[in-house]
């Protein structure tokens, strides 16, 4: 039996995640891979809008002078990147990432691989047209009611253009939508040479996916079980995963740093987002997260065993996203005594202001933070002598013009309302645009004979 | 047969959580604190509780066993208030449901909610 070992490091858990995390990740220790995920659901409309100003853009645009950091390193020790960084662009990802390489004095030294057809968007049409209904998987509507207002559209793919691109020698693997879990399994599969119809290998490596694709949350980051006890996180170990052939694999993090990986950690993190248990669905295969046996293995190690999984669906996810109209939030702190009172006395004058303006709204929602604004009514009656509430309005609406006037009606209330009122330095609310997401099943047959995998070099 | 002598709790003292969303539905992972507390959890903390401690925040509610992990799943429909980028709320992505669900109260035996109230402290 093989005693090989496949280490893959998470360096990103989301577009906007600690920078200093990948280049830990490199320096820190042996690693073989790199996995950076960078798209949550909403996250491809914001890239559509950043494209549809600008052509070259529409990816995560950080990712490029982050590889520039960890490149030297990376090529010197052969190092894979696996990340979907690419978002609606990844040629134009690519071809930056390429430069630097480049300008780093790296030409003829780094193979990046590019996988395409992802993006539904050009075809959608066409798509409709041949009776892919893309219906919304929660109310059931048909895609072509909102047709018109559609930003993006954009089917889940999963490791096997990955695997595809490793084995055609790329270093760097750039994709666009591609699952979170998909950028840990093409690693695994392409180095084990795992069939990738053996589905407990397939549950195997989505699982270790699931628990490394959000970051240091498995590893100490938000950790509620005795969280006082977690330290080092000014600088925290992001997770690792040493994968096994067998599908059996360890969560770790490199020695020396801050966090911890322990049973508790990695429970949190697997029950994260979850639906049913039985049935974890990827484009890859289906996860039953009732078979998996975790035990400690070690200081900060957590060894996962015994997944099982079942047959790809002939389904893939489409994430669509669409312009819904807009809203805005205004706050204003209230102190003590009687702070909540006041909030209150606040909100009815602003709400009687809004209706006497005739404007109309989808919906306005009033919170008092520091009384009921994470937990609702379970948070009990408000203390009157907290020393501040700060109240927090909310409107959503398809009327521009309305949400504008709401955010003109937030600082009047400093002299025209109840007293003892600050933390309005922020000045108006924004009027924000509220894209909207669109969860969709399509027939992976449409999807994948589109798929496309380019090696290019540097 | 006579019943054990029992005494509330709240969930706090027996479990650790964490949650996100899934569409417009908070889910909440509910983790025994102690492997043998989970069939506490699963006795206790029932669809029909859960639903009695989120109402007027949720429309539905889903249970699913994970013995494995010591731990529940529950899935929270319409509690987020259109969820992802539509919601208005401070908790548009359902993170602190958890802590709403460690508020709960179950009965348990009082030799367990002495321990569960000494290993917090």
């Amino acid at each position: 039996m093989s005693g090989k070992v496949v280490r893959i490091a998470a360096g990103q858990g989301f577009w906007g995640d600690w920078p200093e995390a990948p280049v830990r990740q490199v320096a820190g220790g042996p690693i073989d891979y790199l996995m950076m995920d960078y798209l949550a659901e909403v996250t491809m409309s914001i890239m559509q809008k950043q494209r549809s100003r600008d052509p070259r853009a529409g990816f995560a645009r950080d990712f490029v002078p982050l590889m520039g950091r960890i490149l030297p390193d990376v090529v010197a020790r052969g190092i894979k990147v696996t990340s979907n960084a690419g978002g609606v662009n990844p040629r134009g990802c690519a071809e930056a990432v390429l430069e630097v390489a480049r300008k780093l004095g790296l030409a003829g030294k780094l193979k990046v691989g590019l996988v395409t057809g992802d993006d539904l968007l050009p075809d959608l049409d066409l798509l409709l047209a041949a009776g892919h209904e893309l219906r919304d998987m929660e109310t059931g509507r048909p895609l072509s009611d909102i047709r018109a207002r559609v930003l993006s559209a954009n089917a889940y793919l999963g490791m096997r253009p990955m695997v595809e691109a490793l084995g055609r020698g790329a270093q760097v693997v750039i994709t666009g939508r591609v699952t979170d879990t998909g950028l840990t399994l093409a690693p695994m599969f392409h180095e084990f040479g795992w069939d990738p119809e053996d589905w407990d290998k397939v549950a195997a490596g989505t699982v270790a996916g699931h628990i490394i694709e959000c970051g240091a949350q498995s590893s100490g980051g938000n950790l509620l079980k005795d969280w006082r006890s977690v330290r080092g996180m000014a600088d925290p170990g992001f997770p690792i995963v040493e994968a096994s052939a067998d599908g059996s694999f360890v969560v770790t993090k490199h020695p020396g740093t801050g966090g911890v990986v322990s049973i508790a950690s990695v429970t949190e993190q697997l029950v994260y987002e979850m639906g049913d248990p039985r049935s974890y669905i990827t484009p890859d295969g289906v996860a039953d997260f009732t078979t998996i046996r975790l035990a400690k293995a070690g200081k900060d190690r957590v060894r996962v065993s015994g997944i099982r999984g079942g047959p790809r669906t002939p389904m893939l996810k489409v994430s669509v996203s669409y312009f819904y109209g807009y809203k805005a939030v205004g706050t204003l702190v209230y102190s003590w005594p009687d702070a909540y009172d006041k909030a209150r006395a606040a909100d009815r004058i602003l709400r009687q202001r809004l209706a006497d303006l005739g404007l109309e709204f989808e919906q306005v929602l009033t919170e008092y933070v520091g009384v009921d604004a994470t937990h609702g009514r379970l948070a009990g009656p408000a203390d009157p002598e907290a020393p501040e509430v700060q109240l927090r309005v909310g409107v959503r609406g398809t009327d521009k013009a309305a949400v504008e006037r709401f955010t003109r009606e937030i600082a009047p209330l400093v002299l025209t309302g109840p007293p003892s009122v600050t933390g309005f330095a922020g000045g108006r609310p924004q009027v924000e645009e509220v894209v909207a997401y669109w969860p969709a099943l399509i027939d992976r047959t449409a999807v994948e004979s589109g798929v496309r995998v380019e090696i290019l070099e540097a | 047969m006579p019943a054990a002598k029992t005494v509330p709790i709240q969930l706090r003292y027996l479990a650790h959580a964490r949650s996100g969303d899934k569409g417009n539905s908070a889910n909440v992972g509910l983790i025994a604190l102690r492997p043998e507390w989970y069939d506490l959890l699963r006795s206790q903390v029932t669809v029909a509780r859960v639903r009695r401690h989120f109402r007027g925040m949720a429309s539905g509610v889903e249970r699913y066993e994970l013995p494995n992990l010591g731990a529940l799943n529950f899935l929270l429909h319409g509690a987020l208030d259109g969820g992802g980028t539509i919601s208005l709320k401070t908790d548009a992505q359902g993170k602190v449901y958890s802590t709403a669900l460690l508020r709960m109260e179950i009965p348990v035996p009082v030799a367990v909610a002495r321990k569960a109230r000494k290993e917090a402290r």
